[in-house]
C-alpha cells in the first residue's frame, strides 16, 4: 500500500515536473476531471478490474492533463446516484459509469449536469451529454466455440451461465455456432447459476457438467473456481473477463478480455478536442476493444484456427450471426444470405441448434 | 445414471454441504449458551482469507485451517467482549461483525486476487479432513449437549442466566467460550471455501453461505441431528438443481418440463426451510429447545 502510495506522489512529481515540455494548448488550463464509478471493487479481477486498467491508461496517456478519481463498490439503485451526482459536482467533465444498473441514475444526473459529459456502459438510454458504450463479447465467444471445436473429444461443451438476458444468451450461441463451424454435431449443455458471482456454485456447476460429459468448460460468471474445477478434474476451459491462467494454468485455453483503453482514451481525446459527442458505441476485435488471453494448452494448428477466427471476425469476413441459423426447435432464426443486425443481436432470446435447456422463463 | 455419476454426485453435495454444517454447528452451541452472533457470514470471510494467506505464505494448508480457526475465534472474541462484557446489543453488534469481517477480509484479500493455492490434500474416498471433521462435530455436539454435564450447564445458562447465576455457574465465562467456539467453527467453515471449495481467495466469496448457517440453527430448532439433515438437504438441492440443469431437458410422463431457474436456485431454501418445519412443528419441542435467554444480556445483579 505504502510503496503504491509512493509510487503515486513519485510519479505525480515527475510529471508536473516535465508537464511545460509535453503539454502544448491544454496546459494553460486545469486539468480535465475524469470521474469513475464501479459496481465492483478494483481487485475483483474481473469486470471492475478491467476498467480500472482502463482509468490509469488515461493517467500514463494524458499525464497531468487528466486528473482521474474513481468510487469503487457502489450498489446500482439510489446510492450510485447520490455517487454519480457527486462525481459530477466534484469538478469531474466526463465521468464513466460502469454497470449496467446504473442507468436511470446516470441519465437522471446527466440533467442536472448539462455541461458534463457521461458514458453509460452496456446500456441503452442516451441524452445530449449521455453516451453508451460496450463491447461485442460474443466475438469472443465465437472464437472460443472454434477452438473447443477442435479439442472437444466427447463433442461436448459445458457452459455456466450467469442470467438469463440477451448478453447472455447470445454468448451461449455464438459460442455454439463457432464450435459447429468446426465439428456440426457438437452440443452444448448449460447452468444457470442466476448470479454473476458465486464461487462455490459455479464450482459446483462446473462438476456437474463434466459429469454429463463435457470436456470443455466454458462460462459467463466472474470467478475462477469453474477453470479450477476443470484443472482438478483434468479437462479444459475458458476464463472470463481477465486473463485467468494463474489460477489454472493447465486449463485455461485463452479468455476473452475486456480491454477499454482505447474507448476512454479515445474519448478523453474527444473532450478535449472539443468534439465530444453523444454515441452508442458496440466495439470488438477490430475497435480493439476486445482481445484475447494469449493462447495455451492447445496443439498449434488449434491455436492457428483460433487465429483464423479472430483475423476473419477483425476484418469483417465472418459474421458471427450469418444464416443460415436454426433454434433448438429447427425452426430457421436467421436465413441463409442474410445476417443478424446490432438491434436483433442485442435483443436475442433464443437458443440456436445444439444446446439443451433452455432460457428460464 | 451411471456408477461414476453418483459417487461424483454424492461427494459433491457433501461439499457443497460442510462450510454450511461447520458454520451452524458453530453457531449453535453459541445460541444454545443464550448468545445471538450474526456475524457468521463475517467471522467466515475472514477465516477464509487469513487461512488462504497462511497457506499461501507457508505452504501447508494444515497451518492455514489453524490460522483460520484462531482468526475465527479472534472475530467473536470481539463479538463477546462487546457484547458480554460492555452489555452491547447482540443483534447490532452481530451485524457490525459481519459488516466489518466482509471488509476487512476484502482489504487483506486484495493483493491474494487470483493467486491458486494446492488445497487440502484428499485423505478419505475424495474427501479431505475437514469433510469428516464436520460430521463429528455435529455428533459430538449433539452428546455434549445431550449427554455431558457440562452441556446441560451450557443450556442452563442459555435458558435461565439469572437461575444459573444463582446456583454459582460463571455465566459469562460459558458465553464467552461458548461464542468462541462458535467462532473458531465459522473460521474453519471460510477455510473450507478458501482451500478446500473453491481453492482460491475472492471479495465476498462465502456468497450469503452465513446466513444460511444462521437460519438452518433456527430451522432445525437447535438441534444438532437436524442441522446436519438440513444442511445437506440444502446442499443436495443445490447441487442436484445445477446437476439437473446440466443433464438437459427433463420430462415429466413424456412432457417436457420448463422450471424457471430462478425457481430452482430457490428451491434449496424453500424445500430446506418447508422439511425442517414440517419435522420440527412440535411447539412444545420447539419451546424445549429454544435457548429461552436467546439474544438477552446478563449482567449479575449486586
Amino acid at each position: 500500500m505504502k510503496r503504491r502510495t509512493f509510487n503515486k506522489l513519485l510519479g505525480a512529481g515527475l510529471l508536473a515536473g516535465s508537464a511545460p515540455m509535453i503539454i502544448g494548448r491544454a496546459a494553460a488550463a486545469d486539468p480535465l476531471g475524469v470521474g469513475f464509478i464501479y459496481v465492483g471493487p478494483v481487485e475483483d479481477f474481473g469486470w471492475t478490474h478491467a476498467h480500472d486498467v482502463g482509468r490509469k491508461a488515461l493517467e500514463t496517456e494524458f499525464g497531468d492533463q487528466v486528473k482521474t478519481s474513481f468510487v469503487e463498490s457502489v450498489k446500482e439503485g439510489p446510492d450510485s446516484e447520490r455517487v454519480i451526482a457527486e462525481l459530477a459536482s466534484k469538478g469531474n467533465k466526463l465521468v464513466f459509469t460502469t454497470s449496467f444498473g446504473y442507468m436511470n441514475p446516470t441519465i437522471k444526473v446527466a440533467e442536472r449536469f448539462p455541461d458534463v459529459k457521461f458514458e453509460h456502459c452496456t446500456g441503452y438510454k442516451r441524452a445530449e451529454n449521455v453516451s453508451t458504450y460496450n463491447i461485442r463479447f460474443y466475438e469472443g465467444r465465437y472464437v472460443q466455440g472454434v477452438i473447443a471445436g477442435h479439442l472437444s473429444k466427447s463433442g461436448i461443451v459445458g457452459y455456466i451461465g450467469s442470467v438469463p438476458i440477451p448478453e447472455v444468451v447470445m454468448g451461449m450461441n455464438a459460442f455454439i455456432i463457432g464450435m459447429r463451424t468446426v465439428n456440426p454435431k457438437a452440443r452444448m449443455k448449460i447452468v444457470w447459476v442466476n448470479a454473476w458471482y458465486d464461487p462455490g456454485k459455479e464450482g459446483d456447476s462446473a462438476k456437474a457438467l463434466i459429469d454429463q460429459g463435457a470436456d470443455i468448460i466454458a462460462q459467463h460468471t466472474d470467478s475462477g473456481a469453474p477453470l479450477q474445477v476443470a484443472q482438478q478434474r483434468g479437462v479444459l476451459g475458458f476464463g472470463q473477463a481477465s486473463d485467468m491462467s494463474a489460477l489454472a494454468p493447465k486449463a485455461q485455453l485463452t479468455s476473452s478480455v475486456d480491454f477499454w483503453n482505447p474507448y476512454y482514451i479515445q474519448r478523453v481525446k474527444d473532450v478535449i478536442a472539443g468534439t465530444w459527442q453523444s454515441q452508442d458505441v458496440w466495439g470488438g476485435f477490430k475497435s480493439g476493444m476486445l482481445v484475447m488471453a494469449p493462447y495455451a494448452n492447445m496443439p498449434d494448428d488449434v491455436a492457428k484456427a483460433g487465429k483464423a477466427a479472430e483475423a476473419g471476425i477483425t476484418d469483417g469476413k465472418i459474421a458471427v450471426f450469418k444464416g443460415p441459423i436454426k433454434d433448438q426447435s429447427g425452426a430457421e432464426k436467421v436465413p441463409a444470405g442474410t445476417e443478424l443486425d446490432d438491434k436483433a443481436i442485442a435483443t436475442m432470446n433464443w437458443l440456436a441448434d445444439g444446446v439443451d435447456g433452455q432460457i428460464p422463463s | 445414471m451411471d456408477q461414476a455419476i453418483i459417487i461424483s454426485f454424492v461427494l459433491s453435495v457433501m461439499t457443497a454441504s460442510t462450510p454450511l454444517l461447520l458454520a451452524a454447528t458453530g453457531e449453535l452451541v453459541t445460541e444454545k449458551s443464550g448468545v445471538l452472533n450474526l456475524g457468521v457470514e463475517g467471522m467466515m470471510l475472514v477465516g477464509a482469507i487469513v487461512g488462504f494467506a497462511t497457506t499461501v505464505h507457508t505452504g501447508s494448508a494444515l497451518l492455514g485451517v489453524l490460522a483460520a480457526l484462531l482468526a475465527g475465534a479472534a472475530m467473536a472474541l470481539i463479538f463477546a467482549i462487546l457484547t458480554l462484557t460492555f452489555l452491547a446489543n447482540q443483534v447490532a453488534t452481530g451485524l457490525a461483525l459481519t459488516i466489518f469481517g466482509t471488509g476487512l477480509s476484502a482489504l487483506v484479500g486484495a493483493s491474494y486476487v487470483g493467486t491458486a493455492v494446492e488445497g487440502l490434500p484428499k485423505v478419505l474416498f475424495g474427501h479431505d479432513a475437514l469433510v469428516y471433521l464436520s460430521l463429528i462435530a455435529v455428533f459430538a455436539v449433539a452428546w455434549f449437549l445431550r449427554r455431558s454435564h457440562r452441556g446441560l450447564v451450557l443450556r442452563a445458562v442459555g435458558d435461565s442466566h439469572d437461575a444459573a447465576h444463582a446456583i454459582g455457574y460463571p455465566v459469562v465465562l460459558i458465553r464467552y467460550l461458548a461464542t468462541l467456539f462458535g467462532g473458531a467453527m465459522c473460521g474453519l467453515a471460510g477455510a473450507y471455501m478458501s482451500l478446500a471449495y473453491a481453492t482460491s481467495w475472492a471479495e465476498n466469496m462465502t456468497a450469503g453461505r452465513g446466513w444460511i448457517a444462521l437460519a438452518l440453527v433456527v430451522f432445525a430448532t437447535w438441534r444438532p441431528i437436524w442441522l446436519l439433515v438440513g444442511a445437506y438437504l440444502f446442499g443436495g438441492i443445490m447441487y442436484g438443481s445445477l446437476a439437473i440443469q446440466a443433464a438437459g431437458a427433463i420430462s415429466l410422463f413424456g412432457y417436457p418440463l420448463v422450471v424457471p431457474s430462478q425457481l430452482v436456485s430457490a428451491l434449496p431454501y424453500v424445500a430446506t426451510i418447508a422439511v425442517l418445519v414440517a419435522i420440527s412443528r412440535d411447539r412444545a419441542k420447539i419451546r424445549m429447545n429454544a435457548p429461552a435467554c436467546l439474544g438477552r444480556s446478563f449482567h449479575a445483579a449486586g
